[in-house]
């Protein structure tokens, strides 16, 4: 492979050129940081973004736990009409997205002059169905149920008003994979600008955050029940982890040709190298050991690289007994030679389900640029597979030149991502 | 044991789970033998509660390994 500024790749007689990818924006809307200063000072720190919802307990739910989160107000920053179509994580993803696109250099002019795409994660929208339904079973009239309402209950609400309120003229649709749905995001949006079909893509993913989201996800008994101690309940490969913690908010990546970066002259904060993807093919809710390390293999290939070029792994590892176990296992099928640090910012956030994967690109990036991996916070004591890794169980100041970020979900969906050092 | 008990419990297993009738004896193990798993206790404690009116706690059902501990443990419960 030749590298001159892009990839050459032979096909017969044809050689196709293929983008580099580069991140040239990031924005976030966190229960540990409302932005990305804030953010970055967490993970530094180690703070952890869990509390208590008395609202759950109200609604005899088996775990109060969740990562804490405010609304922002919109009013005044977005028209009526831009507002109504916006479901909670719409908002979170609405504010992550204008710091992305602002740390870019990007405006309206730029968006209207240029064809920009969206690709965002999101597999849930509860309430605004919840709400619609109760409305016309009480009134037994759809006409009351308000102009917002079906843009606000799709799946797809986030693109489909972000797309609007910025008026995007590219790629436009929204990437549900369950707990792996923004990895998948950014991992579509790489794929489509590799291959020149886009220039930049706003790429990201949103989690609402409310009991009635997560009372089914309650029911199956696998959340943590550590509601003396909100701040430790989440410890991803501890020996006495019992469950995850749910959490959202929402997170935004500008991904981008090189060419397109250079020809702006916008900052370049990173280069996405790999995309790796598997499906489990097993159970619906218990991940395996062969299926990630699918997804962790292609990814080094995609990446041409090897396993011990890779020197920062943010695990998807959620606190669950189970879960953090198989990962456990297939890193350290891959990377038992060459041990690179390992965390898992869940720890902190606790599980930011579809907004999870882009989420943890960013903190990883952020962790990259400043010279320190954040900690696995409550890592108190390992289980006989996580005592094989090593794990930043405090923050680490290190070099990191490449990271490994992984997500997976329910059905055995696998992602997996490669970031470096822009060179 | 309450025969009604031993009733309602195969009833729901063979209707709901679609287990074959000849595989329900005492010492049927659950998982291994009646194939049930994870997610189907979380159907199970829902079955409970409707047909015999009480609430499963789901660390109690961690004992209950064949189906001779489900009819016991259900038996227990209910008067």
């Amino acid at each position: 492979m030749i590298n001159l500024g892009g990839f050459h790749l032979t096909d017969g007689n044809k050689i196709k050129e293929m983008n580099r990818v580069v991140i040239t924006g990031m924005g976030v809307y966190s229960t540990i940081g409302k932005n990305i200063d804030a953010v970055k000072e967490s993970l530094y720190v180690g703070r952890s973004g869990i509390g208590i919802d008395p609202r759950r307990k109200e609604f005899g739910f088996r775990s109060a736990l969740t990562g804490i989160i405010e609304r922002p107000n919109l009013k005044g920053v977005l028209s009526r009409r831009a507002r109504i179509g916006l479901a909670e994580q719409g908002e979170y993803s609405y504010v992550a997205t204008m710091e992305a696109l602002q740390n870019a250099g990007i405006d309206m002019d730029f968006l209207a002059a240029n064809e920009v795409g969206i690709l965002y994660g999101n597999d849930s929208s509860s309430i605004p169905v919840i709400n619609a339904i109760d409305l016309v079973r009480e009134k037994k009239d759809t006409t009351l149920v308000g102009s917002g309402s079906i843009f606000q209950s799709m799946n797809s609400t986030i693109t489909m008003n972000l797309s609007v309120i910025l008026k995007l003229r590219g790629i436009n649709f929204t990437v549900s994979g369950a707990c792996a749905s923004s990895s998948h995001a950014i991992g579509m949006g790489y794929l489509l600008i590799k291959q020149g079909l886009q220039d930049i893509i706003i790429c990201g993913g949103g989690q609402e955050v409310n009991a009635e989201s997560m009372g089914s996800f309650d029911g199956l008994s696998a959340f943590s029940i550590r509601e003396d101690d909100p701040t430790k309940a989440s410890r991803p490969f501890d020996k006495d982890r019992d469950g995850l913690v749910p959490s959202g908010g929402a997170a935004s990546v500008i991904i981008e040709s090189y060419e397109s970066a250079k020809r702006r002259g916008a900052t370049i904060l990173a280069e996405i190298r790999g995309y790796g993807f598997s499906s489990n093919g097993d159970h619906i809710s218990v991940p395996n050991v062969e299926g990630p390390t699918r997804s962790l293999e292609r990814c080094l290939k995609d990446a041409d690289m090897a396993a011990n070029e890779i020197d920062y792994i943010n695990a998807h590892a959620t606190s669950t007994p189970v879960g953090d176990l198989n990962e456990a296992k297939a890193l350290h099928n891959i990377f038992g030679d060459h041990k690179p640090w390992i965390s898992s910012t869940k720890s902190m956030t606790g599980h930011e389900m579809w907004m999870g994967g882009a989420s943890e690109v960013i903190y990883s990036t952020l962790m990259m640029q400043n010279g320190f991996i954040a900690p696995n916070i409550n890592f108190d004591n390992p289980d006989e597979d996580s005592a094989k890794l090593r794990i930043a169980d405090v923050r680490k100041e290190a070099h990191i030149d490449t990271f490994l970020s992984n997500s997976f979900g329910f059905g055995g969906t696998n992602s997996s991502l490669i970031v470096s050092r822009f060179k | 044991m309450k025969a009604e008990v031993i009733e309602k419990v195969n009833e729901f297993l063979v209707d709901e789970f679609e287990i074959d009738e000849n595989k329900l004896t005492p010492d049927a193990h659950l998982i291994d033998d009646l194939g049930i798993e994870s997610l189907d206790f979380v159907d199970i404690v829902v079955i409970i509660e409707k047909d015999f009116g009480f609430k499963v706690k789901r660390e109690e059902m961690a004992g209950v390994r064949t189906l001779n501990d489900l009819y016991q443990y259900i038996d227990e419960r209910t008067n």
